[in-house]
C-alpha cells in the first residue's frame, strides 16, 4: 500500500511534467522555427524602434551574414542565419475604398522555409510550405483578418466574412477613404492593372520611407492565410525582402530591422550568444548592436512557461504531501502492529537510536523501490498514450497535434522525480520511527 | 553435549560472576487516577550461577520484579545491582547495551522475529555485538546444536513447533555468554513433556555456561528444578527457599542410605 502511494503519485506528477515539457517544446520550436534563436538588431529597436526602420535598422547585413556564416566557431552552429525588415504601413484596397494598418514583414523566402524546418524535438507535423516561394518579387501573403477589412474575402477564398456594409461602397465612390490624390498619382507607374496575373488582386502599401517621404508599392495578394492568433493576423502581410527594402530606403542603401540566427541545437545558445557579440564588437563596432534570444523576443513564451511552470510545482507539491500522510499513516500502523517485535528487540539490547534507524531505513527502500517501479511505470504509460492517436490544439495554433507525453528521454525530470520519492518515502518514516524508539519496553512486550 | 566455540570478546567482568542485589526497591503503577504499588520494599539477593524461581499468583509483582532485574524497567525508589553495577541510574542507552552484553531473555510467547530465519534470529545478538562473520555463523551452528536443533537452522518460527521455538529463543539468549538469563514464564505457552524439555535444556545451558537463570513462573515443574524460590505475595517477599536441589538430594541419599525400613 505503502509503494501504491508513492507509485501512483510519482507516475502522475512524471506523466504531467512530460505534458508540460511536450508544450515547451512545442512553444520553443514554434518561435525557433519563426524567428530562429537569435536575432542581431539595433540595440535600441526592440525597446523603441519598430516604428522607424530607418534609424533603428541594421546595416551592412551582407557582411554580417557573411561573417556569421564563415566563423570557424559560429558557422558549424549555425543553421540559418536571414535578414528580415518590418515596418508598418497602411495597406489599401483602392477599388473598394478601404484601407488599414498592417505590420510588414519582408523575408528572404527560402531562408524561411529552411528555418521552418527546424526539428530538433522531434514533432511530428511537418511546417507549412511558405506560399511566397517562387513567386515574382511584388507578391505578398496576407492574414485573413487583413482580407476580411479589406473585402478581399471573395477574392482570396477566406470564408467567415459579411459582405460590406452598405454605407462603405457609396463613401468609397465619393473617395472617403481612397488614397489621396497626389499619392494616389504614384501608384500607376507600378502598378500593372489588377487583371494582368491571372487575377490576383492588388493592394496598394503606403509606407513612411526612410527620408521621412511617404512612399507606396503596388502588391499582388498571393493569399491570406490564419496566423494562429488574432491580434497577428488582423495586421500580417508579408512580402519579398528586396521589395521591402524598396519600399522603405527606396534607392538609398538597404538595411533590415534584425538578422535572424538559428541554430542546430538549443542548448548552443549561449555559445553563440557569446560568440556572435564578440564578432559584433570586434568587426561591427561602428553599429550600436544588440543579440536577443527568442525568450526576450517573445515574452508570451516566458510568460507561458513560467505559469505552467507555477501549476506543476503547486501539484507537485500536493501529492507530495498527499503521499507524505498516506505513507506515514500505514507506517504508523505497521509500527503498531510490530509492537511486541519492537520490545523484544529493545529487551534483547537495541538502542532506541537503532530502532528508529531501522523503521527510517525501511522508509527509504520502500523508496527506493517505488521510485524504480514508479519510472517504469510512467515510461510503459506514457508511450502507450503518445501511441494512442489522441491529439490536442495547443494555443495559438492552427491545426492539432499528436499527444505527446516527454518522458523518455527527460533524464533530469525523472531523476528529480526519483529523488523525491525516496526522500518522501524516509520523511514519512520519521513520525513513525521516533514512535517506536520511545515505546515503553514493558508494555510492548505485553502486546499481542 | 558439544562444547561450545566461539566465545564471545568479553570486558573485564565478563567472567567473574557476581550476584543480583536489591535494596529497598519499591515500584509503583499509575492505572487511571489510582497509584498501584507492584513491589514494596525489596530486599533481596539472588545468588550466581543457578536456579531461582520467583514465585506467587498472578499479580503478586514477580513480573515487575523480573523486569526490573532484566533492566527493561526502572524501580521508583532503591537500588539495584546486576553483574556488578547499579543499574538504576545508568542512562537509556547503558542499559540498552548492558542488557545485550549481560543479559538473555527467554519469553513466554517465544518472540522470535517472524521474517528471519532460526539461524538469523541466534545470530542477530552477535550481529550487534559487532562479531566477525565466520566467527559469528561457527557460534551461531554451535549455539543451535547445544539446544538440539543443528538442521533446523534455516526454518522460519512459522514451521516450528512452540518447543523448537522456545529452543531457539534459548539459544539466542545465550548467544553473547551473558551472566544472566531471565525468563517470564517460559513454560507457559508449552505442553508438560515439551515443558520438560526445555527445562532440562536451560539446566543443561546453566551447567555448561555457569550462567545464572531467573524465572517468574507459577509452573510447578520449574519450581521443583529450581536452586532457590522466592516467594512473592501482594508485591513482598514473603519467603526465600535457598538451596532446595541439595536439600532435595541430602533428603533422597538420607533415604537410599537408610535402606529398606525395619
Amino acid at each position: 500500500m505503502t509503494v501504491a502511494a508513492m507509485v501512483l503519485g510519482l507516475v502522475t506528477v512524471l506523466l504531467f511534467g512530460g505534458y508540460v515539457k511536450d508544450l515547451t517544446y512545442g512553444l520553443q520550436t514554434d518561435f525557433v522555427q519563426l524567428s530562429g534563436h537569435l536575432q542581431v538588431q539595433h540595440k535600441d529597436y526592440f525597446r523603441m524602434g519598430s516604428g522607424d526602420p530607418a534609424t533603428f535598422g541594421v546595416a551592412q547585413q551582407d557582411s554580417i551574414l557573411k561573417a556569421i556564416r564563415e566563423d570557424s566557431e559560429l558557422g558549424p552552429m549555425v543553421a540559418v542565419a536571414t535578414p528580415i525588415l518590418q515596418f508598418g504601413g497602411l495597406a489599401g484596397n483602392a477599388q473598394a475604398g478601404v484601407s488599414r494598418t498592417v505590420f510588414v514583414t519582408g523575408i528572404l523566402v527560402e531562408d524561411q522555409q529552411r528555418m521552418r524546418q527546424w526539428n530538433e524535438h522531434g514533432f511530428p507535423t511537418l511546417a507549412a510550405h511558405i506560399s511566397l516561394a517562387g513567386t515574382p518579387q511584388d507578391t505578398a501573403v496576407i492574414g485573413t483578418g487583413v482580407a476580411r477589412v479589406l473585402m478581399l474575402c471573395k477574392a482570396l477564398g477566406v470564408s467567415d466574412c459579411g459582405d460590406a456594409p452598405a454605407g462603405n461602397a457609396a463613401s468609397a465612390e465619393a473617395g472617403g477613404a481612397a488614397l489621396p490624390s497626389d499619392i494616389a498619382d504614384l501608384v500607376p507607374a507600378t502598378a500593372p492593372a489588377a487583371d494582368a496575373e491571372g487575377g490576383r488582386p492588388r493592394v496598394d502599401l503606403l509606407v513612411a520611407s526612410a527620408r521621412g517621404a511617404p512612399n507606396v508599392a503596388s502588391v499582388s495578394i498571393l493569399a491570406a492565410e490564419f496566423q494562429g492568433i488574432k491580434e497577428f493576423d488582423d495586421v500580417h502581410v508579408a512580402m519579398h525582402l528586396a521589395q521591402a527594402q524598396r519600399l522603405v530606403f527606396g534607392a538609398d542603401a538597404p538595411k533590415v530591422t534584425a538578422i535572424a540566427v538559428q541554430l542546430q541545437r538549443t542548448s548552443q545558445l549561449e555559445a553563440a550568444r557569446s560568440r556572435l557579440e564578440a564578432l559584433l564588437r570586434t568587426r561591427f563596432e561602428t553599429q550600436p548592436l544588440a543579440v536577443l534570444d527568442y525568450e526576450t523576443l517573445n515574452p508570451f513564451y516566458g510568460q507561458a512557461l513560467a505559469m505552467f511552470g507555477a501549476i506543476f510545482g503547486f501539484i507537485s507539491a500536493l501529492i507530495g504531501a498527499i503521499v507524505l500522510f498516506t505513507v506515514t499513516n500505514t507506517m504508523t500502523t505497521s509500527v503498531v502492529e510490530r509492537t511486541a517485535e519492537i520490545g523484544t528487540l529493545r529487551a534483547i539490547g537495541v538502542r532506541r537510536g537503532d530502532i528508529r534507524r531501522i523503521f527510517v531505513a525501511e522508509g527509504l527502500l520502500l523508496g527506493v523501490v517505488s521510485a524504480v517501479v514508479g519510472i517504469l511505470l510512467a515510461l510503459g504509460l506514457a508511450t502507450a498514450i503518445n501511441a494512442s492517436g489522441m491529439t490536442w490544439t495547443p494555443p495559438g495554433r492552427v491545426e492539432p497535434l499528436p499527444l505527446a507525453l516527454r518522458v523518455a528521454g527527460e533524464w533530469g525530470m525523472m531523476l528529480l522525480a526519483a529523488v523525491g520519492v525516496v526522500v518522501l518515502g524516509a520523511l514519512s518514516a520519521l513520525v513513525p520511527a521516533a514512535r517506536a524508539s520511545r515505546l515503553n519496553i514493558v508494555e510492548a512486550l505485553r502486546h499481542v | 553435549m558439544p562444547a561450545m566455540t566461539g566465545s564471545v570478546p568479553g570486558g573485564p567482568d565478563r567472567k567473574r560472576v557476581h550476584p543480583v542485589v536489591l535494596k529497598g526497591v519499591n515500584k509503583t503503577y499509575r492505572m487511571d487516577a489510582v497509584d498501584v504499588p507492584a513491589l514494596v520494599d525489596i530486599n533481596l539477593v539472588i545468588l550466581p550461577n543457578r536456579f531461582t524461581v520467583l514465585s506467587g499468583p498472578s499479580g503478586s509483582g514477580k513480573t515487575t520484579l523480573l523486569n526490573l532485574v532484566g533492566c527493561i524497567d526502572c524501580p521508583d525508589t532503591g537500588t539495584i545491582m546486576v553483574g556488578g553495577r547499579p543499574i538504576q541510574r545508568m542512562s537509556d542507552d547503558a542499559m540498552s547495551d548492558f542488557r545485550g552484553f549481560q543479559l538473555g531473555f527467554v519469553f513466554q510467547s517465544f518472540n522470535l522475529l517472524p521474517v528471519l530465519t532460526a539461524f538469523e534470529n541466534v545470530e542477530y545478538p552477535l550481529v550487534m555485538a559487532g562479531m566477525p562473520r565466520d566467527q559469528r555463523r561457527e557460534r551461531t551452528q554451535s549455539l543451535l546444536q547445544a539446544v538440539g536443533l543443528g538442521t533446523h537452522g534455516d526454518k522460519r518460527p512459522g514451521q516450528l513447533s512452540g518447543g523448537q521455538r522456545q529452543r531457539v529463543a534459548v539459544a539466542r539468549a545465550l548467544a553473547r555468554e551473558p551472566q544472566l538469563v531471565l525468563a517470564d514464564e517460559p513454560t507457559a505457552n508449552l505442553d508438560s513433556k515439551t515443558g520438560n524439555e526445555i527445562i532440562e535444556l536451560m539446566r543443561q545451558m546453566q551447567q555448561d555456561q555457569g550462567v545464572a537463570f531467573i524465572f517468574s513462573s507459577h509452573d510447578p515443574k520449574l519450581l521443583a528444578a529450581a536452586d532457590d524460590a522466592v516467594y512473592i505475595h501482594d508485591g513482598r517477599i514473603v519467603g526465600v527457599d535457598r538451596n532446595r536441589r541439595e536439600a532435595r538430594a541430602d533428603a533422597r541419599s538420607v533415604e537410599q542410605s537408610a535402606g529398606p525400613g525395619p
